[in-house]
Parts: C-alpha cells; sequence; structure tokens
C-alpha cells in the first residue's frame, strides 16, 4: 500500500458557531488523497465542495481535525505557505490572472509559486521560448498573445492561461475547482481534453470539481460524492471504470430523496 | 524666463512626489491618505534635522526615513488590523499632524542661512532657480531609475501582481500583505522626500503644507496618462514626471490669468477634475478624432 500524500482527519467545519443557524459544513470528513489520484468531485449546491478545496488550500480554518502532508502535521499552515505544495485553477476566469499584466509575466509569476522572490532581474526574456512552446501545447492561439496583457484574452484562453500557470511548476496536488464551467460547450470540451492530457501524460495527482456526471465518469481513477458536508461515495479503479450514468444517476436520487 | 525655469524645477521635484503615490494608487490601486501627513512630516524632519547640524543630504534621507514610518503604520493598521485602507491612511495623516508640531516644536520653521541641498559653490554658480532644476532632475532620475529596475524584479512582479489580482497573487504564495505594506512604505517615504526637496526649495517647512497635496500628485499621474495614453509601466512611472511639469505650467498659466496663490487648491481640484473627466469628453465629443484629423494632411 502506498503511502498517501496528503490526508484530511476528521474535519469538521462549524459556521455561525453558537447562534440557532449552527451548522457543521463540513462534517467529520476523512479522506486521503494518493499519489497519482486523479479524483473528481460532484455533489449538489453546498455540498461542501467548495468548502473542501479551502479547507486543502487553508482559505478557510477547520474547527477540529487534523491535515497532513506526508504525515506531517500542517493544520495551521497559510495559503501563502501551502502553494509550496498546492496549485489551484479557479471557476472564474477573472480570478487566475493578473488582467493589467501579459500572458508571459503571468507565467513568470506563476513559476516562482511558492518560492522566494527577491531583488534579482525577473529574467523574462531568457524564459520566451518555453513559454511559447508551452502555450502552443493549448491549441487556441494562447501563444501568438504572449506579450497581450491578460484582460484582453477570450474566456477560454484565460482558464487555459490559468491551467498552464498551475501545472507550469509541478504541484503535488493539484485543485481545479470547476474550470471550464464558465466557457462555451466547445471552447470548454476542448480545455477539458488538454487539461486531461496534461495530467495524464505528467502523472500529476489532481482534484477536479465538476457540475457534468458524463466528466467525472469519463475521467480520473476515483469519484467521489458530497453531500451536507460529508463524502458519500468513494470509487475508485475499476470498480469506477464499470460505473455507469445511470447508476451514478440512481445515486444521487437517493441523496435528494 | 526665469518663472518658466522655476516651474520646471518644482515640476521635477513634484515628480518625485507623483512617482510615490503612482505604487499606492496606480500598483496598488489604494486611495492612501497618509501622504497629506507624509508630505510635511518629511518637510519638518528634513529642516529639523539640518537645524540640529546634519548634512542637508542626511537630512533628506532622515525624511525619506521618516516617512517610511509612517506608510509602514497605515500598512500594518490596514492589514493586520483590518481597517479599511481609506481610513487607515486618515488616522494616519491626521497623527501626523501633531507629530510634524514636535518634530519641528512650532507650526513653520524657515532655513534661514541654513545650508540645503540648493546652496554650496556649485548650486551657488548656476543662474537663478537653475539650482533646482538640477537638484529635482538628479533625484527625479535616481527614483526613476530605481523603481523601474525594482518593478522588472521577481519582488517587484509580485508587487505589481498583488494591486492587479491578491487572489491570484495569494494562490501563486505571494504574500499581499507583506506587499501592501511594503508598498505603502516605499510611497511615502518618498512622498516625505518629495516634502523634503519642496521644504528646501521653499526655505521653510510648515505643518500644514500638506493639504492639497494628494491632489498635485494624482494630478501629476493622470495628466501623464491623458497626454501620453496607452504605455508601458516604464514609460507611464517618466509621463508622472512629465505630468507633473505640465501641471506647474497649467498653474502658471492660472497665475498668469490673475489668480492669486490662496486660489491654488480650489485650481488644482479643478484641473484634476477636468483631466479625470477627460474620458468621457473624449466619449462625447470625439476629441482625439477631431484632433488628429486636424493634422493630417488628407483630410
Amino acid at each position: 500500500m502506498t503511502e498517501p500524500i496528503f490526508e484530511l482527519k476528521d474535519i469538521v467545519v462549524t459556521v455561525n458557531q453558537g447562534t440557532p443557524e449552527q451548522i457543521n459544513i463540513m462534517d467529520h470528513v476523512n479522506f486521503a488523497i494518493y499519489p497519482g489520484d486523479f479524483i473528481t468531485i460532484l455533489g449538489s449546491n453546498g455540498a461542501g465542495k467548495s468548502t473542501l478545496f479551502n479547507v486543502i488550500g487553508g482559505n478557510i480554518r477547520v474547527t477540529s481535525g487534523q491535515i497532513l502532508l506526508h504525515n506531517r502535521d500542517i493544520t495551521n499552515m497559510s495559503v501563502e505557505r501551502r502553494t509550496r505544495f498546492l496549485s489551484r485553477v479557479f471557476q472564474d476566469p477573472k480570478m487566475g490572472t493578473a488582467p493589467r499584466m501579459t500572458v508571459s509575466e503571468n507565467l513568470l509569476l506563476s513559476m516562482k509559486r511558492g518560492q522566494h522572490r527577491g531583488l534579482g532581474p525577473r529574467g523574462l526574456k531568457q524564459n520566451m521560448a518555453q513559454f511559447k512552446e508551452l502555450t502552443s501545447v493549448m491549441n487556441n492561439g494562447l501563444e501568438d498573445r504572449l506579450n497581450t496583457a491578460t484582460g484582453k484574452l477570450s474566456g477560454g484562453q484565460r482558464q487555459a492561461l490559468s491551467f498552464l500557470m498551475a501545472t507550469i511548476k509541478r504541484p503535488e496536488i493539484l485543485l481545479l475547482d470547476e474550470h471550464t464551467a464558465a466557457l462555451d460547450p466547445q471552447t470548454s470540451q476542448e480545455l477539458m481534453n488538454a487539461t486531461n492530457n496534461q495530467i495524464t501524460t505528467n502523472h500529476l495527482t489532481c482534484l477536479m470539481i465538476t457540475h457534468h456526471l458524463d466528466d467525472a465518469l469519463k475521467y480520473g481513477n476515483r469519484l467521489i460524492v458530497l453531500d451536507h458536508g460529508k463524502i458519500t461515495y468513494d470509487i475508485s479503479g475499476s470498480e469506477k471504470d464499470h460505473l455507469t450514468k445511470e447508476e451514478l444517476l440512481g445515486f444521487f436520487n437517493e441523496i435528494e430523496s | 524666463m526665469s518663472i518658466i525655469v522655476s516651474a520646471i524645477g518644482q515640476g521635477l521635484i513634484w515628480g518625485i512626489v507623483g512617482i510615490g503615490l503612482f505604487l499606492t494608487f496606480r500598483i496598488l490601486d489604494f486611495p492612501d491618505m497618509t501622504v497629506e501627513g507624509t508630505f510635511p512630516m518629511g518637510a519638518a524632519a528634513c529642516v529639523a534635522a539640518i537645524y540640529h547640524g546634519f548634512s542637508p543630504l542626511t537630512a533628506t534621507l532622515i525624511a525619506f526615513g521618516v516617512g517610511m514610518i509612517a506608510g509602514f503604520v497605515t500598512g500594518i493598521l490596514y492589514t493586520k488590523g483590518k481597517i479599511p485602507v481609506l481610513l487607515a491612511g486618515i488616522l494616519v495623516m491626521t497623527a501626523a499632524y501633531s507629530v510634524n508640531f514636535r518634530i519641528m516644536d512650532r507650526a513653520n520653521l524657515s532655513l534661514f542661512d541654513k545650508p540645503s541641498l540648493l546652496t554650496g559653490k556649485f548650486m551657488d554658480s548656476l543662474p537663478n532657480y537653475f539650482n533646482s532644476v538640477v537638484l529635482g532632475l538628479i533625484f527625479v532620475t535616481v527614483v526613476s531609475l530605481l523603481i523601474i529596475y525594482f518593478l522588472q524584479t521577481n519582488l517587484g512582479q509580485a508587487f505589481i501582481a498583488t494591486g492587479d489580482n491578491p487572489t491570484m497573487a495569494r494562490s501563486l504564495g505571494i504574500s499581499t500583505d507583506a506587499m501592501q505594506i511594503m508598498g505603502l512604505s516605499v510611497s511615502n517615504g518618498l512622498i516625505a522626500l518629495g516634502g523634503a526637496l519642496v521644504a528646501q526649495n521653499n526655505g521653510f517647512a510648515d505643518v500644514n503644507m500638506g493639504i492639497g497635496v494628494i491632489v498635485v500628485a494624482l494630478a501629476s499621474i493622470i495628466i501623464g496618462e491623458v497626454v501620453f495614453g496607452d504605455l508601458t509601466m516604464n514609460e507611464r512611472l517618466i509621463a508622472v514626471t512629465i505630468g507633473s511639469i505640465l501641471y506647474r505650467f497649467v498653474i502658471l498659466i492660472v497665475l498668469k490669468l490673475g489668480f492669486n496663490a490662496n486660489d491654488l487648491n480650489l485650481i488644482s481640484a479643478i484641473v484634476l477634475a477636468l483631466f479625470m473627466m477627460f474620458p468621457v469628453f473624449e466619449k462625447r465629443f470625439r476629441i482625439r478624432q477631431t484632433l488628429s484629423r486636424g493634422l493630417s494632411k488628407h483630410d
């Protein structure tokens, strides 16, 4: 049995503590991520998908429980420190890039994710060739717009850039928060294909929130379903391969009823 | 002639104040009111230090340090104390008024026959008002080059990213709190430095000399942007100083029309308001198109 990279142990997040509206938005969650996992995450609105990502990313303080990275306790580690092993792509194209900086400047920033940034020259020119090669993989014209401010890019190009920025320096864990949801179906599909290619060829460990049952079934080696702050379903390997949309839908109806 | 030279000299010196404000107003997207307190603080600290026997250059650097401390306080109040940045700036600005009194021990302090960066063998050998041009040119060049270099470093890029998209910056491991504190400190340091130079140029420091500083500095930034349009970051920094000189010319013309020095704050505000509304006018009256049509031969 391989050691997990990352573990959540009995995590509880309580909001509105001490008021009648007190509720556990994360309810005694135990969850382990293993190297090479590509986990798709399903759940209705308010099920706790974003909360899960915010707990992993350190944006939310847990009420109780323990977070382990390679068996080391990082429960109270700051957002900035966690970026040393973690990267994230947001749903909103506006959130993942600096709009007034150019595509290449954004990529350069992301190369130093989680590292010390000093008073040495940034070295933009030395990296241009690499950036050109890297962006051409996305097949959406990004490589011709390296000197364009990202605010002038289309949503699809911005999300493709966000994805590249999250993976340019290999993260131990990659979080994709419905990163194709804000795009039109065609662009969304293209980005999803590119995403899957990158993750499988580079053996990245990745968690992906999605609303599409098809995507959740098609991609990844593991699928979890969240409901009311709990992981109600966790399936992987050949079991997941044989799962059908009907079975999954049936499972969802069970939750609803 | 001498009045134009004087305007250029003042424009160059005030360019430093504009560059200081550019760091917070344009890059961090902060309305930082601290500047109205740090400008006279730099002036007070510099003149007081000269009085206590420090060399004018040391006194000017002390002013820079004092301004940085004030900016640092605003930064701590905003990032750690969670006070909105506008209010944090107003708090420090208000407190600075009392501090400036303490520094000088009175409401204003004149340099009289004390030395300053505008005196000395070389400066005295120059024609009238050229000393302020030389001084302003040296300082604004050094400051511009340092800031331009800084913005091209890894730290500088992290600083720009913080102002552009704090969420993204944090997700890349940039400590946005540290960047904001740094930006406020350096910005206010530069504004105090500008205050120190203005005080030496005027020959005195006054606790009330900070009123309207933010409007003058903003005018430099906005005039530069309106006149030059789309520029790179480095060009924008230089445009601030040119905007500052142009602003001095506008003031010069207005004074020629018969207004007096007490009307200056009103005029500054009107000038700034007009330039800030330029995009609206431009859309409505197609100013740029009309201008370029007037200048091209074929139309």
